[in-house]
């Protein structure tokens, strides 16, 4: 392995962490607000997890070209992809925060309403620190997944390590492949190592 | 410091199901009225009216001589005590931090809300330093339901609710909490309504028994009165009574 190659990996690697961290972030600012909000209007959730369902049904590599003509987020380039990636992480996060709420103790609820606690002391203070660790699994789910999709988007110009993938395809070229291949599924298994742990250690 | 509480006239219903006919009772101050009754007769209805987690679908509830609805929900819920049969304490909060968070919401300062602590413990009986770092998962069923009766006394109620606290602990607990509470009635003198479906538990704990058939009163009276009673349904549950010792 020549050492531009090993400094390519390092510059796209580290891009390809951009892309995923940028859009987690996103993801999860988008889906915990909005899970939380449909254990409290129970007529919105099949439109909410409908829209999140539709998402994620379809191909990955359609919805990067269908967001292409897309105006103001669409394009060639690191937004589109970030979209993109967006609406296929939101799935896991939205339906692991609404099980996760749901998911505790009716009598536990009861008891916090009935102590005087308003809406948000019992969110803050009882449902979201008991359903915390359903909701990091959701994030985990999701991150893993968007690694691995994430090298997708080099194909609309988002580049990342799939940049090495369909350049390895294009001139049929085994370690150009694996170039991106292997740091992307190192990658992956650090995130669901990592999240694992955390999620682990947040068990009440 | 008790509080009287009044229905008038006060029904449930779910959809086009009454599950609560016009009910008009006064709990005096300081009395403890017991809501006896078979599963299905609206005696949990009735308790949760009060503390307003359910609204009469017609009538009022008073507390204090003001209607229920009348009250801001969260203030009329911080001075109402509240126990539970599944009891649900926060299984994320130690038992000293289950006890503290009402005084804690109320704004108390550390050190009161401590002292606190520490008092009701002892009160139902649980040493605070052997038992305050404790989660509820380290409890036993009786145990947990002294917490719970702690906590429901944390921020000094004037009135508390009762929903079958003891229906899920062995007998020789449930007979330890019952004279505890008998003997905490004594030393608060607090309001209490408590429902049950034991009759032997409502003539030991009720200053008056409400009978409650298929969500309307069938009778009010004293423990004594109602050992005497001729009403069908009183005669149902005293016969529970007569087959608890062994016929010879």
């Amino acid at each position: 392995m020549n050492s531009s190659l090993v400094s390519e990996i390092g510059s796209l690697t580290v891009e390809h962490l951009t892309l995923v961290l940028v859009s987690m972030a996103i993801a999860i600012a988008l889906a915990v607000p909005a899970g939380i909000l449909i254990t409290r209007r129970a007529g919105w959730r099949p439109w909410v997890l409908g829209f999140a369902n539709v998402m994620q049904t379809i191909p990955s590599l359609a919805l990067f070209g269908f967001l292409i003509p897309v105006p103001l987020i669409g394009g060639i380039g690191k937004r589109t992809a970030i979209v993109a990636l967006v609406l296929y992480a939101l799935l896991p996060i939205l339906r692991n925060t609404l099980a996760g709420i749901l998911g505790v103790d009716a009598a536990v609820r009861e008891s916090a309403v009935a102590m005087g606690m308003t809406g948000w002391q019992t969110l803050w203070r009882v449902e979201m620190p008991l359903a915390a660790r359903t909701i990091l699994a959701g994030i985990r789910v999701a991150t893993v997944t968007t690694i691995g999709t994430a090298t997708i988007a080099a194909a609309i110009g988002g580049g990342g390590l799939g940049v090495f993938i369909f350049r390895g395809i294009a001139s049929v070229d085994t370690v150009q492949i694996l170039a991106g291949a292997v740091p992307a599924a190192c990658m992956a298994l650090a995130a669901d190592g990592a999240l694992g742990l955390l999620e682990r250690r947040w068990s009440v | 410091m008790s509080s009287t509480v009044e229905f008038r006239a006060a029904s449930y219903r779910i959809g086009t199901r009454e599950i609560l006919r016009p009910l008009t009772l006064t709990v005096e101050a300081g009395e403890t009225l017991v809501l006896l009754g078979h599963s299905g007769s609206g005696k949990t209805t009735a308790l949760k009216m009060v503390n307003g987690l359910l609204s009469p679908a017609s009538g009022e509830v008073l507390v204090d001589g003001r209607a229920t609805t009348a009250w801001d929900p969260v203030r009329l819920k911080r001075r109402i005590g509240y126990v539970i049969q599944d009891i649900g304490l926060f299984p994320h909060y130690t038992v000293a931090e289950n006890v503290g968070l009402v005084p804690r919401l109320e704004g108390w300062d550390a050190p009161r809300v401590r002292a606190r602590v520490d008092g009701l413990l002892r009160q139902v009986g649980l040493a605070p330093d052997q038992f305050g770092g404790r989660y509820p998962r380290e409890l036993s069923g009786g145990q947990r339901q002294r917490v719970g009766v702690a906590r429901a006394l944390a921020a000094d109620p004037s009135v508390l609710l009762f929903d079958e606290p003891f229906a899920a602990v062995d007998p020789v607990t449930r007979l330890e909490l019952q004279k505890q509470f008998l003997a905490l009635r004594q030393e608060l003198g607090r309001t209490s309504i408590f429902v049950t479906h034991d009759v032997r538990e409502a003539l030991m704990l009720a200053t008056r028994v409400a009978l409650l058939k298929n969500g309307a009163l069938e009778l009010l009276s004293t423990p004594r009165e109602f050992l005497e009673s001729r009403n069908p349904e009183a005669l149902a549950f005293l016969e529970c009574l007569d087959w608890e010792a062994p016929q010879s």
